[in-house]
Order: C-alpha cells, then sequence, then structure tokens
C-alpha cells in the first residue's frame, strides 16, 4: 500500500491504556496516524491511572514497584499525543460495520474505521456474597482506584476479600499509605500455590514481588487467611457495612468488624465491543471464562477488528504492552506494510512467557464457582435491581431457562445498569449449579448497545 | 456515620464549595463528587429497589452504582466527576422508584 493510501486508511484504537498507548505508538512509527478513543479523561488505563492535577505523590508512592513502568508509558504518552488523533472522555458505545457511536460530553457522533484495535481492558471478576450489595462493599480495582486516584481509603477498617494477585497489592497499598486493614481473607489455600509454582516460576520476579506483599501485611501485622470460605457481608441496608462472617480453613467460623470490604477475584474482559462486532468468543478453561477469540497476535475472527490487553485476554499489565505492539505489527503486516520481524517475534516470546505466567495465576488463585453452587436463595446476585439467587434459580426450575440470556430474561440478572459485568458470571454459575451441567454450557450473556448507559439529553453531531 | 472515605494524603489542596440536598459541602480540588460526599457521609443515594443506601462499588465507570443528580435533573456518575464550586447537587433519584424488596 502506497504512503497515500496508507494516510487515508483509518485505524481507530478503543482504549489508552498500556495496550492502546504502546499499540498508538507501534503504528505512528510505521507512519500510520491512529485515532485513539478513550472513555477515560486521562491515558494509563485503570492500572496507570494518572492522579488529577494538583496532587503531588511521586510515582513510587503512587506505583509502588511498577513505578517505572508507569512512568514509562505516560511519558510515551506525552510524545505521542500531539502527533496521534486523540480523543478523552469519549464513549463508544455501539457499533456497526465500519463505524463508531461514540458520546463525548453530552455528544453523539459517529467515526468510521477501516480497522479497529479494541484494548478496552477489564473490570474486576466478582463472585457475589450475602450481603454485598451493602453500602461500603466495594470491588478490589475500585478500592485501589481510591486510593491510587483520589490518596483516600474506601473505609476506616478494610477487609480485604477474594483471591488473586491484586488482593495482595492493594491490601499492602492499603498499609503502606496509612489505612486500617482489618484483614486480607483469600478464598485459595496454599497448597494451590505450591502447585503452580513450576508455571509462576515463569516471571520469578513478579513471584518474588508477590511474596513481598505478603511479608509486609504480615510485618504490619495484618490478619491474612487462606482457604477461607466467606459466608456473608453483615450490617443493615441504612449503614452498611459492619463487618465480615466466613470459615477459615480449618473450618472455625470467623467474624471480623470492618466498615468497608473489597471483593474481587482477578478480572473479567471488557468485550462489549467485541461481541457486537460479531467476533467470534472462545471458552477459556484455565479462567472458567468466556474471551474474545483471536489468534496469538490479536486478530479476531472479523476481518479488520483486532484485540489486545486485557481486554482481549487477562495477562496484565506488562503482557498488554506486548500485545498492543504485538497487534500493531499484525495490523501491518495485514495492510502489507514493512514491518519489523524481529520485534514481531520479540514480543512473541515474551507474551509466550506471560500466558504461562497466567496459567499459573489461575491454578493458584481459582475462580471460585464453587460458592455459587453455596449461595443461600436470600443472597442477592444482582446488585443493581436487587434480585436474589433464589428467584434466579427459579427461572431455572419453573421456567426451564437454562441458557444464561433466556434466565436474564426471565430473572432480569443481567440487565441492570452494569448490564451484567457484576453479576452475569456468577449468575451463569448459579444455572448452571442448578441445571446440572458446565458452566459453558449455559452459554454467556450477549453484548448489547448501548454498552454503558446514555444521557436521553445527548445531542447528535455530525462527524 | 461521619464519613466512609477517609483522606490519606493529598490535604493541601485549595477548597471547593458545593451543595449537596440543600445543605453546603466543602471539598478539595480534584476530588470526584464521590470523594466529596463520602468523606462526610456514610453513603450517595437511596437504592430504587430496596430500602437500602448505596455508596458506589467500582469508581471505574463500570457498575452506575454512584448515580447523583444535579438540581436541574442531570445524571452525574459520582465516581467520574468531579466537584466544582457552586454544583448543586441532590441525591434522591427524580424518576420513579420499584420498591421490590423494602
Amino acid at each position: 500500500m502506497a504512503t497515500a493510501q496508507l494516510n487515508t486508511h483509518r485505524v481507530v484504537i478503543v482504549g489508552a491504556g498500556p495496550a492502546g498507548v504502546r499499540c498508538a505508538e507501534t503504528l505512528l512509527a510505521a507512519g500510520i496516524k491512529p485515532i485513539l478513543v478513550d472513555e477515560n479523561r486521562r491515558d494509563g488505563g485503570q492500572i496507570y491511572r494518572r492522579q488529577p492535577d494538583g496532587f503531588t505523590r511521586d510515582y513510587s508512592t503512587l506505583y509502588g514497584s511498577e513505578a517505572d513502568k508507569a512512568k514509562h508509558l505516560h511519558q510515551t504518552f506525552d510524545r505521542l499525543r500531539g502527533a496521534i488523533d486523540y480523543r478523552p472522555d469519549t464513549l463508544v458505545w455501539n457499533l456497526t460495520p465500519g463505524q463508531l457511536c461514540c458520546a463525548n460530553q453530552g455528544r453523539h457522533a459517529t467515526l468510521d474505521y477501516d480497522a479497529l484495535i479494541l484494548c478496552t481492558g477489564a473490570t474486576d471478576r466478582l463472585m457475589p456474597i450475602e450481603g454485598w450489595q451493602l453500602a461500603g462493599t466495594y470491588s478490589l480495582g475500585g478500592a485501589q482506584i481510591a486510593l491510587k486516584n483520589q490518596a483516600v481509603s474506601i473505609g476506616h477498617r478494610v477487609v480485604f476479600m477474594g483471591s488473586g494477585p491484586l488482593l495482595y497489592l492493594v491490601a499492602s497499598q492499603y498499609v503502606k499509605a496509612g489505612a486500617t486493614v482489618a484483614a486480607v481473607l483469600d478464598t485459595s489455600p496454599f497448597s494451590l500455590r505450591l502447585k503452580a509454582l513450576p508455571k509462576l516460576l515463569a516471571r520469578p520476579g513478579l513471584l518474588w514481588t508477590g511474596m513481598k506483599f505478603l511479608a509486609q501485611l504480615y510485618q504490619a501485622k495484618v490478619p491474612v487467611h487462606l482457604g477461607v470460605k466467606p459466608l456473608e457481608v453483615l450490617g443493615d441496608a441504612a449503614n452498611g457495612v459492619a463487618g465480615v462472617r466466613f470459615t477459615t480453613g480449618s473450618g472455625k467460623a470467623v467474624t471480623v468488624q470492618a466498615d468497608a470490604v473489597a471483593l474481587g477475584y482477578h478480572l473479567r474482559p471488557e468485550t462489549q465491543l467485541g461481541d457486537l462486532a460479531g467476533c467470534a468468543m472462545a471458552f477459556d478453561q484455565a479462567s472458567s471464562q468466556w474471551w474474545l477469540a483471536t489468534d496469538e497476535a490479536g486478530r479476531t475472527s472479523v476481518n479488520g477488528v483486532y484485540a489486545a490487553g486485557d481486554g482481549a485476554k487477562i495477562r496484565g499489565a506488562d503482557a498488554a504492552e506486548h500485545a498492543g505492539r504485538r497487534v500493531a505489527l499484525a495490523l501491518l503486516e495485514d495492510l502489507k506494510q514493512p514491518f519489523n520481524a524481529g520485534l514481531r517475534d520479540e514480543e512473541q516470546k515474551a507474551l509466550g512467557v506471560m500466558d504461562q505466567f497466567r496459567l499459573g495465576l489461575a491454578e493458584a488463585f481459582p475462580w471460585p464457582a464453587e460458592q455459587a453452587k453455596a449461595l443461600p436463595d436470600s443472597a442477592i446476585v444482582c446488585r443493581c435491581e436487587m434480585i436474589t439467587a433464589g428467584e434466579l434459580r427459579r427461572t431455572v426450575n419453573e421456567k426451564g431457562a437454562c441458557e444464561v440470556n433466556r434466565a436474564k430474561a426471565f430473572s432480569r440478572v443481567g440487565m441492570g445498569r452494569c448490564q451484567g459485568r457484576y453479576c452475569s458470571q456468577a449468575g451463569a454459575e448459579v444455572i448452571a449449579a442448578e441445571a446440572g451441567v458446565q458452566v459453558q454450557e449455559v452459554g454467556r450473556q450477549r453484548g448489547q448497545a448501548p454498552v454503558k448507559p446514555l444521557s436521553m439529553l445527548i445531542e447528535e453531531v455530525s462527524p | 456515620m461521619k464519613g466512609r472515605f477517609v483522606r490519606l494524603a493529598e490535604q493541601g489542596r485549595p477548597t471547593v464549595n458545593l451543595t449537596v440536598d440543600g445543605a453546603p459541602v466543602e471539598a478539595l480540588q480534584g476530588d470526584t463528587l464521590m470523594v466529596a460526599l463520602l468523606t462526610q457521609g456514610g453513603s450517595l443515594r437511596q437504592s430504587e429497589f430496596d430500602s437500602g443506601r448505596r455508596a458506589g462499588f467500582c469508581l471505574m465507570g463500570a457498575c452506575q452504582d454512584c448515580w447523583v443528580w444535579t438540581r436541574g435533573g442531570e445524571r452525574l456518575r459520582a465516581c467520574s466527576n468531579e466537584v466544582r464550586d457552586g454544583l448543586d447537587i441532590v441525591t434522591t433519584q427524580p424518576e420513579a422508584t420499584w420498591p421490590l424488596h423494602s
């Protein structure tokens, strides 16, 4: 393709986190000026989210062991900013072939694309527990954003509960910042960590960092329990969280007083736009969830649509940077442009190592599917509309709705304002357990436009 | 509850004055509405499906649990909108409620 043609080839990247920024950087270096659309006001995504103007904490305070990576990514973006078409504060809420529907500060416009690269990131993966609708329960990632972006703790006494590396990272960040951490409760037992060790050793440096977080928690005398079964978030509707009840690995029932709970089980990808584009999805056995089916470079099943970073495959921020570069090289290759084959091989190799590590994490900190089965009928599955596990189970038993989207139509689980982000995976587990089938057999919740709520006051402008 | 969120650093910022449910509230420049409201109170809004109070959940614009409204009826996500002088916020939603579980 000649340069003139290349310049009229409209490449849109959605998301300015580590994957999106590295993708934009690689394309720009090859002579393609991408349009980078991001819902946030500033670059960095969630992981390297920048603090507001007027805040003064340095990189080391903000990002700890990841300070250099955050700084490097921000510096790269600052260099790119003037040379690419950057559109912050812009939500892509729908798409049709070749066209995105965008909302920006109350205005709506379409944006045409020839190639689309989805770097949409992830949100926390949640398993409900009795009482998780109470004010003061936050997602683990949310608890981290409170500290990183606003320098606040989500409560006076915070319990961290769930599983996965983020549990220890955020808890230790809270301790370091001077917050009171009442307990760290991990549903995964220590034995699984040992079993996963060979795979986790794919990235010894990161494993060491994780062990340091744990050491910091012990040093600060924070009670850490492994192999717990979460039972209930205690409290009442008016005042919110008052504590957490759980059983220890040895079966002892324990109550911890707290006014806030940070809850999460690793991450789930934001796949709605890929789904709306018609991209095939695949069920990942290791993490027991659906994500976009892509080749190793990030090509989806739809021509011209690509995906990279945690929005494609949950492998973390470091992998997202590699995947962002890798997917850009794939696009160049598909456009029959010259590209650096050495760099491609290097990125591919790095991603292979990170794949191995992510399999280790999935073994060490598994998604607690069995909790869905044990969830009392009275427990809320859908926080948005207060729909219980019992109501969802009735749609299976009385209406025979053993498929997620059908059960959603009857029960409204997944139809609320979060659009299933925080309930649909757990809901699928509840349905599967009740129907006595594997979770992948009950399907996955389809993406629907608008992927986030829009205001009726939005004004249409021509692109 | 005096305040749900606890400030741990960055407290030397200039103040911003807004109104929440008719009462004056002092916040710091750069605060999200969520932080401004939850450093001084226990919740953001009333759930429209039960008797519970809500205080947000994800802080990244995905869960939509932190909606508040301007006096004019415009809906804002408290986690992703910053405070500004003179902002007049109401925490009861202007639309209908569906008290299924109250």
